[in-house]
């Protein structure tokens, strides 16, 4: 019986993987649903924060936030990118490394510097190899992350492009399309074009309590802040439904192996059972 | 009695949504109170309490760390901090996340270092297998 043994050794140990496989998936399963909930639940801040920008925009401030205006020349731009701190979920954080990078490139081609911040332990361990200028980090958010753990980061781009070093700021981030599909993309934060609405309607203006200045400034790095709390959000539920799904793949890809080598074991066997009758019958033929 | 609409809203839930017939809230510049059809106003909030009787005279009390009040004359947003805002707090968060990143980039070394280890492992495994060896033969 040839290696009989050891394809039962190999099977009983794909056997432990493919365990731990569909234990994996389920914990996903069960921590999609919450990512899920969690992701709606921010939502409405979003949508509302949104609204009052572009109120703010139709009205007319003597004031004109940095953050408004579009400058002239680019010299270098700010990259926020949002990664998961743990693997085992696909292809998610290298699909989204490749995204940036790309867009990396072609700024390097503009002759463009690139100042990266990094949320996630995964995306800190990739852009520490490469040769760009790390200037804030965050990671270990936990599957419910705060907005108090990134105000840090976010200050660090916000002031920087206050500051003149940086001219635009963008943010790199997964999009969730169903369980099925994450899309990775690279969108455009700063300065930002709050969506004019109803502008021709009439002239009108907010009372500002105490002054126009100290508010907008609060109500637009607010508005950064949730657009940035919503991505991360947004991306641990594309973890949890990446992760879901490459498990649920791990787990089949066991059991194909599993048939397969129990198909291989059984002919062993039967191979010996055959060789040792033959051999029966020819000892009792030669007697 | 006309009514108007408040949405309270953090970045992380929606506090509350519905029909109101007036609110008080703890502005920056000093308490107020908004009726509806009061002038668009905009000021950022206190730490403190925002009181809302709905539609049904029912009284209703919400704690909030601060955030920004918005009012338009059917409408009243409240974009409610979750966190305890300050300058000087998120200037030390700031400062953390600089740290951080900074860290990082010096940590270079444990690439380093696991190559180290395991070269060290290597030789220490040698050494062993030679004592070994030598003492089968003295055998």
């Amino acid at each position: 019986m040839s290696g009989g043994k050891e394809i039962k050794g190999q099977i009983s140990s794909i056997k432990n993987t493919q365990k731990i496989t569909k234990a994996m998936e389920m914990v996903a399963a069960s921590k999609m649903k919450k990512a899920q909930m969690r992701m709606s639940a921010a939502r409405p801040y979003a949508k509302m924060i949104k609204n009052v920008v572009g109120h703010l925009a139709s009205a007319h401030p003597e004031y004109k936030h940095p953050f408004l205006v579009k400058r002239d020349s680019v010299k270098r731009v700010g990259l926020i990118v949002i990664s998961t701190d743990r693997g085992l979920c696909g292809g998610l954080n290298t699909n989204l490394f490749k995204e940036s990078l790309k867009k990396i490139n072609e700024w390097n081609k503009m002759s463009v510097e690139v100042d990266v911040c990094t949320i996630g332990s995964k995306a800190e361990k990739f852009f520490k190899r490469l040769d760009v200028n790390l200037v804030a980090q965050v990671s270990h958010l936990g599957d419910s992350p705060e907005i108090n753990d990134v105000i840090g980061s976010i200050k660090i781009m916000l002031d920087n492009f206050t500051d003149g070093n940086i001219d635009e700021l963008y943010l790199a981030e997964n999009k969730f399309i169903n369980t099925m599909s994450q899309e990775p993309g690279v969108i455009h934060l700063l300065p930002t074009e709050p969506n004019k609405e109803d502008e021709l309607t009439h002239h009108w203006d907010y009372i500002y309590e105490p002054e126009s200045k100290s508010v907008i400034d609060n109500l637009l790095i607010r508005y950064i802040e949730s657009l940035v709390y919503q991505g991360i959000v947004e991306n641990v539920a594309c973890e949890m439904s990446a992760r879901m799904v490459a498990m649920k793949s791990a787990s089949d890809n066991a059991s194909n192996l599993i048939d397969e080598l129990q198909l291989i074991y059984n002919k062993a066997r039967q191979a010996s059972i055959t060789q040792e009758l033959s051999e029966i019958v020819a000892g009792a033929a030669a007697v | 009695m006309s009514t108007m609409h408040l949405d309270i809203v953090s970045a992380e839930e929606e506090i509350f949504s519905g029909t109101v017939k007036n609110l008080s809230a703890a502005a920056m510049m000093g308490e107020v109170g908004i009726f509806p059809k009061h002038t668009p106003m905009i000021t950022p909030l206190k730490p403190g309490e925002i009181k809302v009787i709905t539609e049904d005279d029912e009284e209703k009390v919400f704690f909030i760390s601060g955030g920004v009040l918005e009012v338009q004359p059917e409408i009243v947003t409240v974009l409610a901090d979750t966190a305890i805002r300050g300058e000087d707090l998120d200037e030390a968060k700031a400062a953390e996340a600089k740290k951080r990143a900074e860290e990082a980039l010096a940590d270079k070394s444990d690439n380093i270092d696991a190559a180290k280890a395991l070269a060290e492992l290597a030789q220490a495994a040698a050494q062993l297998k030679m004592i070994e060896n030598l003492r089968k033969k003295s055998k």
